[in-house]
């Protein structure tokens, strides 16, 4: 259990940031997660009170407060037309409602899970996230990153022309997953993104050019056939190295199939 | 018989209004929180003995109240198990030991004023282990040279062929015909092993235990327990002081499912109460219930199945082998369901049977009671074998029941030879095959896109209360305005038997349902019950209830014919008054009970006491139907329907409700329920994060369904429901599987791994 | 620290230790209807709802909730009547262990979705557990009571 000595709620970035550079001290999300580490610290800080927790319209797309739930993601009707219905679809088996309604995208996005549903898709559409020092990281960058000690205070989705799909494995129901796959059909091409290997979610692009001639059963096959290969997977309690292999081919050309279909 | 007006009906749950909302009901609500709080210290060793602990660091914490180690308890040796005196598991644990037999096994005992100060001093008890190597696997714990047990004061106190020397728990073989002969002598033998996992009860309330001592001196014990009398005496030995220093009483219950048949949270504060002098309680974390509780016994079960290719099933040769875990709790008893409660349901043409097993002390959590207790899993492997037979014989798995299931009326040289009186399973199977559609849905269907639909079907049959030991008492009594309270010693643990027991009463005293109040088991106060386990409430200890009733009429009778100058026999109870057979007079029960209560010396109180030297089953046939991904290997449950013989259903609400709790957790312990263990023997599944439970997305649609049979030595014809109803989604839903995959898993649960790669591994061969 | 909240309806102060979780928080003052079944955020027995929304109390720090509104089955007993005991009817509280849980998380389905599906009331409820009644007798009670508003509501309005 998590334990500590001090709250504060924090009433600007900047203090929110000064606080979070001692070691001792950590920045609270949905507080899911943290609070299962047996772990004591000094100060925790909340970041409740900087009007973090909204979803907007900017230039390009949206800006998604860090301090935003899933279940905000998952009912946001402007993340539903961006994405196809995606978004509802990569957090819907997130535990229930009871848990998403606190789980935040900040938090989800810099813990940098190995079964985050949510970094998948992110990092298919080609998300930024703004930390308060740190500036703009495109999340495919920011997801090598060490743990830094920054604030992340927004993600930025492009709003970009083209498809998107989602589609996870898993063993039950509301269960972490056994692979996470998010495929962007993208007028420059796609981006595929597959987490829960059991390992952070890793971006792969159509190098080989597999797909230049239209999404097509055989195209999409020959596809993920490329992405099983050319991705690590590693074994847990919830299925082999091997079997996710086997299933990465599949979500991968079903994906790529249904961003067709869409169309 | 004449109508009835209660029983059989779907009365509302009496506690169920408050329990929806929300009112304090439970231990941890009903008790003081200003009392001790006790933790265990844990082992982080599967096997090891304590070279020395030093807790004086812990001590020194503010708050802390005590620390106890193995040096400081008695060295009398118990078994947590609740079963009748002399338990058939042996007497194999103190309450902490110098010897730590599994990873979580007790070391030492935290006392403190607040939560926080006793999680601070358990991190500073200072312990010196020396690791020794440990018995992981259950194939090699038989005759190994490492014991689980080596003391010399190891005791079992029934012949079940136990042997701590053998790391034996128990041993021995039954056998009906010559077994070998008939194998040989049949067209073809389905021979396989079966492999269940140590699945959890994960009822929703956690152990948990509030001890005090009474202004008598006593220790008072109240406790989230199905069994008040065992957990008694099971203190008594364990504290070595009189039985008659302890009072133990149940709240309500959240759950128990036979986990808490096993006394796993008591010892601990009550323990601390008796040293100590003060109130205290224990509250297991979920990840101690996952770690150190009272599972399900991990069991292989090796079938050979002989049968003709006429289809006629002709010997049953079963093999179990139990793992036990670090004690001995319910090892020696729930092997035995595991041939027989399987063997018999084929006793049509079975010619010859035998059953063998060895029950092993290994150094995992140990195990004990849970819903099925050991039937579950051999009904697993037996209906496999079933299922696996059929599609040799390309025969229609239903229709291979017909020809050899058992029938009312046969005697089962599998089941004690006991008579089937009721028996309605072969109306069981047929209705349930129409309800199903079975001919329509069990073809394998395509769905495209990969999947596939199929079916699978299994039986199942359990027992009522244990024969010839278990024992159900009822005390009723006539109170002001003529209402009755039943004071009773089984434990309603959410079931309802508190308002089951109720309904007979009404029943039998022709009275409204709100006019009985029922107070359940105290130990001080009820009348004597083994408990609620078995099976054996309703049957049990509902035949005591019919029992009292007709003893309290004619107590009724006795002082009504004091009231009207008569005799007894000139007297007939009404219900609502006593009267006069000619209908000359008549004194009304509220007038009956005022007069009890003034210048009276005739009792107006009976108690009744029920055993049985039978243990009628119950029956009942599953049939689910799951869609398969044959490229993912994802079986998604999508309808289960059930029917279930329980003789006379008492109240068809909660039995269908029963009922389909159970197939829930069969559908749990069939598809996702696992238990994994590190090399060092550690449980990784320790948590409801890792071990899941099916969530209401995992179990499609259920239908549920009664054939009624009427069981003469049963209350109203009833015979039990609690426990069969969890043993036939395993073996149904592995045959779906294999319909629409072609691979048999026979090790549980099927996970979508096991599935593809089986396809896979097909394809490959 | 010094807490001030709103605990169904009713201001409360009180000095708490900083990382104090709202279920022992609430707990501790008067709503023993809130129960905890896990410590991993996964079983749904202390729902409360936080600004009316269903959130796991076992997971919210007291402190979070300063300045907020805190509700549990103590203060909503009347909405929670209206329809439980269709649920009673099926004999689905079972142990009653997960249904304050339960019923806490369908008042806020039924306050955010009057008339769901049945497909709908298991995604919501799928985070509430529930290891007695295999959840099709508290699918039935809840459609039950669907069922009898929906019939009062054509009468009232034929």
């Amino acid at each position: 259990m998590l334990t500590f000595k001090q709250y504060v709620r924090a009433q600007s970035l900047d203090e929110a940031c000064d606080l979070c550079q001692k070691r001792s001290n950590l920045v609270l999300g949905g507080m899911l997660w943290l609070k299962m580490e047996d772990r004591a610290v000094n100060t925790v800080i909340d970041l409740s009170d900087l009007g973090l927790g909204t979803i907007e319209p900017v230039e390009g797309g949206w800006r998604i407060g860090a301090m935003a739930t899933l279940r905000d993601l998952e009912l946001h009707p402007g993340l539903a037309a961006l994405t196809g219905g995606a978004m509802a679809e990569s957090v819907r088996h997130i535990v229930g409602v009871q848990f998403r309604n606190l789980a935040t995208v900040g938090g989800s996005l810099y813990g940098r899970f190995g079964f985050s549903d949510v970094l998948t898709l992110f990092l298919a559409l080609g998300a930024v996230v703004h930390l308060h020092k740190g500036g703009d990281v495109p999340l495919e960058e920011y997801v090598t990153r060490p743990y830094e000690r920054d604030i992340l205070t927004h993600v930025f989705l492009p709003d970009q022309p083209g498809r998107t799909a989602y589609l996870a494995q898993r063993n039950i129901s509301t269960d972490f997953p056994v692979l996470t796959c998010a495929v962007a059909l993208r007028p420059e091409g796609v981006r595929c993104a597959i987490g829960a290997r059991p390992m952070k979610a890793s971006l792969l692009t159509d190098e080989a050019g597999l797909l230049s001639g239209g999404v097509t059963p055989e195209s999409a096959a020959a596809f993920a056939e490329f992405a099983a290969g050319r991705m690590t997977f590693g074994s847990n309690l919830r299925a082999s190295a091997e079997y996710r292999r086997e299933i990465c081919k599949v979500l991968v050309r079903r994906a790529l199939l249904a961003c067709k279909e869409d169309v | 018989m004449a109508e009835l007006k209660t029983v059989g009906r779907p009365a509302r749950k009496k506690d169920a209004m408050n329990l929806l909302l929300g009112k304090p009901a439970f231990v941890s609500d009903v008790t003081p929180a200003d009392c001790l709080v006790v933790k265990v210290l844990r082992s982080p060793h599967a096997h090891a003995l304590i070279r020395s602990i030093d807790t004086a660091l812990a001590m020194k914490v503010p708050g802390m109240a005590a620390v106890y180690t193995y040096k400081d308890v008695p060295q009398n040796r118990y078994t947590n198990a609740g079963q009748t005196y002399p338990e058939p598991s042996p007497h194999d644990r103190l309450i902490l030991d110098q010897r730590v037999r599994f990873v979580g096994d007790a070391v030492a005992i935290l006392a403190g004023e607040t939560e926080q100060a006793v999680n601070k001093a358990l991190k500073l008890v200072k312990v010196d282990y020396e690791v020794l190597t440990p018995v992981l696997d259950p194939h090699t714990a038989k005759d190994n040279p490492v014991l689980v047990h080596p003391e010399d004061d190891w005791e079992a106190l029934c012949p079940v062929g136990a042997d701590n020397k053998r790391n034996l728990v128990a041993s021995e073989t039954t056998a009906d015909g010559d077994v070998e002969a008939v194998l040989a002598d049949c067209d073809l033998v389905i021979d396989h092993v079966w492999h269940t996992k140590p699945c959890q009860q994960a009822m929703m309330e956690t152990f948990r235990t509030y001890t005090e001592i009474d202004p008598f001196g006593r220790l008072h014990v109240v406790s989230s327990t199905q069994i008040v009398f065992h957990v008694r005496r099971i203190l008594a030995i364990a504290l070595g002081i009189p039985k008659s220093k302890i009072h133990v009483e149940k709240p309500r219950i959240g759950g128990g499912f036979g986990a808490k048949q096993t006394s796993v949270s008591e010892i601990y504060p009550a323990f601390v109460t008796w040293k100590t002098g003060r109130a205290a309680r224990m509250v297991y974390t979920r990840q101690e219930c996952q770690t150190a509780g009272s599972p399900r016994h991990e069991m292989e079960v090796r079938v050979r199945l002989g049968a003709n290719q006429d289809g006629k099933i002709r010997a049953l040769d079963v093999y179990t082998l139990s793992n036990s875990g670090a004690y001995s709790e319910h090892g020696p008893t729930t092997v035995g369901l595991s041939g027989h409660k399987s063997i018999p349901l084929y006793t049509g043409g079975l010619e010859a049977f035998r059953f063998a097993y060895d029950v092993v002390y290994t150094n995992v959590q140990a195990a004990g009671a849970y819903r099925g207790y050991g039937a579950t899993q051999g009904l697993f492997a037996v209906e496999s074998a079933v299922n696996e037979l059929a599609l040799k014989l390309d025969m229609d798995p239903v229709a291979l029941r017909e020809k050899n299931m058992v029938r009312e009326g046969m005697t089962m040289p599998a089941y004690y030879n006991e008579v089937a009186n009721a028996c309605a399973l072969d109306r069981c199977l047929a209705r349930c095959r129409e309800l199903f559609d079975w001919d329509a849905r069990y073809p394998v269907r395509d769905m495209g896109n990969g999947k596939v639909r199929a079916a699978g079907v299994a039986m199942a049959m359990q027992g009522s209360g244990i024969s010839g030991v278990d024992v159900g008492s009822a005390t009723l009594k006539l109170s002001d305005d003529g209402f009755y309270n039943l004071s009773i010693g089984a434990a309603d643990m959410g079931t309802g038997c508190d308002t089951i027991l109720a309904q007979m009463v009404a029943e039998c005293m022709d009275c409204d349902l709100d006019n009985v109040a029922v107070s359940g088991a105290d130990s001080d106060t009820s009348p004597y019950d083994s408990g609620s386990y078995a099976s054996s409430t309703t049957y049990v200890t509902g035949k005591a209830v019919e029992q009292a009733c007709e003893k309290l009429k004619a107590q009724l009778c006795a002082l009504a014919a004091e009231a009207l100058g008569c005799q007894p026999e000139e007297l007939e109870f009404t219900g609502r008054a006593v009267r006069r057979l000619d209908g000359s007079a008549e004194i009304s029960l509220a007038d009956l009970a005022t007069r009890s209560m003034c210048f009276n010396t005739t009792a107006v109180q009976a108690t009744a006491t029920h055993s049985s030297p039978v243990s009628p089953p119950p029956y009942m046939v599953g049939m689910a139907e799951i869609e398969l991904d044959k490229e993912t290997g994802s079986v998604t449950v999508l309808d289960y329907k059930a029917v279930v013989d329980c003789g006379t259903p008492i109240n068809p609400n909660l039995a269908r409700v029963q009922t389909e709790g159970g197939i829930v957790q069969g559908i749990g312990m069939a598809l996702f329920e696992d238990v994994h263990y590190t090399p060092e023997g550690k449980i990784l599944e320790d948590s409801l994060m890792q071990y899941k439970i099916p969530t209401r997305l995992d179990m499609g649609h259920l239908q549920v369904e009664f054939e009624a049979s009427y069981e003469p030595t049963g209350p109203f014809g009833a015979k039990s429901i609690g426990e069969i109803v969890i043993n036939t989604p395993a073996p149904a839903i592995a045959h779906a599987v294999a319909r629409a995959s072609g691979v048999w898993v026979r090790e549980l649960p099927i996970t979508p791994e096991k599935v593809l790669m089986g396809m896979l591994a097909q394809r490959r061969d | 620290m010094e807490l001030q909240l709103t605990l169904n309806g009713r201001p409360v102060r009180a000095s708490i230790e900083p990382d104090t979780l709202l279920i022992d928080f609430v707990r501790a003052h008067g709503c023993p209807s809130v129960k905890r079944g896990c410590e991993t955020s996964n079983c749904g027995l202390c729902t409360v709802l936080l600004d009316g929304k269903p959130v796991l109390s076992c997971s919210v720090l007291a402190a979070r909730a300063a300045g907020h509104s805190v509700q549990t089955l103590e203060g909503l007993q009347a909405e929670a009547e209206e329809f439980v005991g269709f649920i009673a009817d099926q004999g689905a509280e079972q142990c009653g262990f997960c249904n304050p849980g339960y019923v806490m998380n369908t008042i806020a389905l039924l306050r955010e979705n009057p008339d769901p599906s049945d497909d709908e009331i298991r995604a919501y409820l799928a985070g509430n557990l529930c290891r007695c009644s295999g959840y099709e007798g508290q699918l039935r009670g809840i459609r039950a009571f669907l069922n009898a508003k929906k019939a009062k509501e054509a009468s009232t309005n034929g």
